[in-house]
């Protein structure tokens, strides 16, 4: 593996664990009740740490590059950072890049919805995380592994509450059911670019998929759900793919995503270098 | 030999004085209770730049990875040596091994407890993924085991919220991680 390979890739770690995180702290004040209110922002704060501990990562990895690797990974720099004249940190990463150089999941920027499709949102990732991570807690990169080690403590927790949820509401009333599978069906197709291959992994993603599947298969059976989302096997009318010339290529982003990043770097835009 | 004697000594000082470093959030609990105090070195002085006097290498590890309280930590900690004479302080930040509710403390244990707030379980008791498990957590109030859980997350990511169903009397439960 190469250290710019690694610089990516820790990129795509801390870029999920950020987005859904900002999605997720959207409920602040807005849960359903209060404890709940708590327990999705204290998700989000897990979360936030995660990426901070990737994003420094990151940034002391690209430090230390040499000229050439520093030219192999600068699309992913942020222009912004080349004019202050120091050392690239944690928040040039985080809140000063533009859209497209972000590299996070579409299925962690879509709007949060209703509480059934952030609760089933919360749990499909937290369960590829989980199996992500177990995997990375191996990993050669010694940080790497230790950050991957720390979050799962975190991830169990996180699992552990959505899936309670999913269930909570699969078989709960007749009204909740109907919420839940619509999520599903909204949710369901996203999943899918987790095990693809995103050209930057340093673990085999595909091979994640039974074990999660499974996971998922056995929360659905306990909730009473079934999972009727067919696969769309024609990729033109997949919100995964889009149109580049004559190829189709995996979107980068959604529509949804410029207002998020609008919203998440307003003040670093608007006061650069301020901190808290 | 007797420079290395020395720095033992001053290591025994620095470990005492942590003991009087609280959580912002848990003003009962010290660092030490805590257990997240990983290593304490003391050396010749690390940097001139730094001051003179003994170089101090401390090595912390974070309960949680978005734990806001760790920053404060790390300040209240230096403010400390600082107020003792040691300028030359360099505090370092270590994910693993993880930190785990098993390295509290017995006497930090006790102290939550009286403070209101129910101490950790063992780790083997309860720590897994396995859903809608009820975990015997006893009251901090009136001693019973007869409470039920209203949300694994509370006031802060290392807390979860209980109720008591004898006393009545809703309680933090520091949980086991």
């Amino acid at each position: 593996m190469s250290t710019t390979q690694l610089f990516t890739f820790t990129l795509r770690l801390a870029d999920n664990a950020l987005i859904l995180a900002q999605r997720n702290s959207e409920w602040t004040a807005h849960g359903p009740v209060l404890e709940q209110d708590i327990a999705i922002t204290n998700i989000s704060l897990d979360l936030f740490g995660q990426a901070r501990n990737f994003y420094q990562h990151a940034a002391a990895l690209y430090n230390n590059f040499t000229g050439e690797e520093k030219i192999t990974v600068d699309k992913f720099i942020p222009q912004l950072w080349k004019a202050y004249n120091r050392e690239l940190q944690e928040d040039d990463l985080a809140f000063l890049r533009d859209e497209d150089q972000y590299l996070n999941l579409l299925i962690t920027e879509l709007p949060k919805g209703d509480w059934a499709f952030t609760v089933l949102r919360q749990f499909l990732f937290s369960a590829f995380q989980f199996y992500e991570y177990t995997t990375l807690k191996k990993n050669a990169d010694v940080q790497l592994a230790a950050i991957a080690e720390k979050s799962l403590k975190e991830i169990v927790y996180h699992l552990r509450w959505s899936g309670e949820w999913v269930i909570r509401l699969g078989d709960g009333t007749e009204h909740s059911n109907q919420r839940i599978k619509h999520a599903i069906n909204d949710l369901w197709i996203y999943t899918e670019e987790m095990f693809a291959p995103g050209g930057f992994e340093l673990i085999d993603n595909a091979s994640l998929k039974i074990d999660w599947m499974k996971k998922v298969e056995e929360v659905f059976d306990e909730a009473t759900l079934a999972n009727n989302s067919e696969e769309i096997l024609v990729k033109s009318t997949s919100p995964l793919y889009i149109a580049d010339g004559e190829e189709l290529r995996v979107r980068r982003h959604t529509e949804y995503f410029a207002e998020l990043v609008a919203d998440m770097q307003y003040m670093q835009r608007t006061y650069p270098n301020s901190v808290w | 030999m007797e420079v290395v004697t020395e720095n033992r000594r001053q290591e025994q000082v620095i470990w005492q004085l942590l003991q009087q470093v609280n959580d912002p959030e848990v003003p009962v609990l010290s660092v030490i209770d805590l257990g997240i105090i990983r290593h304490v070195e003391v050396t010749s002085p690390l940097s001139k730049s730094l001051g003179e006097g003994w170089g101090v290498r401390l090595t912390i590890t974070p309960t949680y990875s978005g734990c806001p309280a760790m920053d404060v930590i790390s300040m209240d900690i230096r403010l400390k040596l600082i107020e003792h004479g040691y300028r030359n302080v360099v505090i370092q930040q270590q994910l693993s091994p993880a930190w785990t509710t098993d390295w509290m403390s017995e006497e930090g244990k006790q102290k939550l407890k009286q403070f209101g707030i129910a101490p950790p379980n063992p780790k083997q008791q309860f720590c897994s993924s396995e859903m809608f498990q009820q975990e015997a957590v006893q009251c901090p109030r009136c001693q019973s085991y007869h409470t039920e859980v209203i949300s694994q997350f509370a006031s802060t990511a290392c807390k979860a919220m209980y109720k008591c169903l004898d006393c009545k009397e809703p309680f933090d439960y520091f949980k086991c991680h």
